[in-house]
């Protein structure tokens, strides 16, 4: 009999804690932690950011309409106020390990690709082939030399 | 008298409605003097509410009593309206509320639906989710990913 090496699956929980992405809705792509939760289907989420234009007000929210992130804030009392939650928010730094996320990165790259107007598209094309190209000639160099 | 109603018309529709069965009085003996709307005093808690009701089923009339978790009084009424539609379609007119009680103590949850969310650090995972982007297009090179 071979040996069954078994792994604890680690699943993104939700948590009282947990930061999470909205999506959809008026809030959406905005950053908020859930603060208590209320039923299968239903979380009440606080997103205390100092910036107003990432703020999110503190509602109860359908997980439908959440995307769990691997941050999470630790010790974060059940039902705990947004005075509470702000101060834990600062405290563990959410917003700058947010935006060194690769995830957030890509999400702003695709933001910007998408405000670009035709002609920008053209120069990105241009610059594109033009790093192709370079990559290709040393290729060729490098094999010609094998 | 405190009554759920979706407007102030069908309110004072339906406290007439209570009152003659408490009382030999008629709307047109008697007039409505204010009508308070109650707004919920911390609608940014979560709130466990228990709900006595009576309802006409088609074969006759129950009493019952039902949990829900909820940030208002309001929604827990609402709730109750939705979920006795769906589990044993009664509509609006076949079901009074007696009471509204505000369940503070863990204690008092008498329900297991309700109590299974009170355990402490009460944690889920999200395992199979269809995103919504997933379903945008007819035909895709891809199987979605449900992996979360």
């Amino acid at each position: 009999m071979g040996d069954a090496e078994i792994k604890a699956s680690s699943w993104r929980l939700v948590e009282v804690g947990r930061v999470a992405l909205i999506h959809g809705g008026p809030s959406d792509g905005k950053l908020a932690a859930i603060v208590e939760i209320i039923d299968h289907k239903r979380a009440l989420i606080d997103g205390p950011s100092t910036d107003t234009k990432t703020a999110v007000p503190r509602q109860s929210i359908a997980l439908a309409q959440l995307i769990l992130t691997p941050l999470v804030l630790e010790k974060l009392p059940r039902g705990s106020r947004t005075g509470v939650v702000k101060k834990q928010w600062a405290a563990a730094g959410i917003e700058a390990k947010w935006q060194e996320s690769a995830w957030a990165k890509k999400r702003q790259q695709k933001e910007r690709r998408r405000a670009l107007t035709d002609f920008e598209r053209f120069k990105a094309m241009r610059l594109r082939k033009q790093a192709r190209f370079e990559v290709r000639k040393s290729l060729a160099k490098v094999k010609a030399s094998a | 008298m405190r009554i759920f109603a979706p407007n102030t018309v069908v309110a004072k529709s339906r406290f007439w409605y209570f009152l003659m069965k408490l009382r030999k009085v008629k709307k047109a003996n008697g007039e409505i003097v204010s009508l308070n709307l109650i707004h919920e005093k911390r609608p940014m808690k979560v709130k466990n509410f228990g709900i006595w009701i009576r309802y006409d089923s088609r074969s006759g009339t129950h009493n019952m009593y039902k949990e829900y978790r909820e940030m208002s009084r309001t929604d827990a009424v609402e709730a109750l309206y939705q979920d006795m539609a769906a589990r044993h379609r009664s509509r609006f007119r076949s079901i009074h509320i007696l009471k509204v009680v505000e369940l503070e103590k863990s204690e008092d949850v008498k329900r297991p639906y309700i109590k299974q969310l009170l355990t402490k650090d009460l944690k889920f995972p999200l395992p199979h989710r269809v995103s919504k982007a997933a379903g945008t297009k007819l035909f895709v090179g891809k199987r979605p990913s449900t992996f979360y």
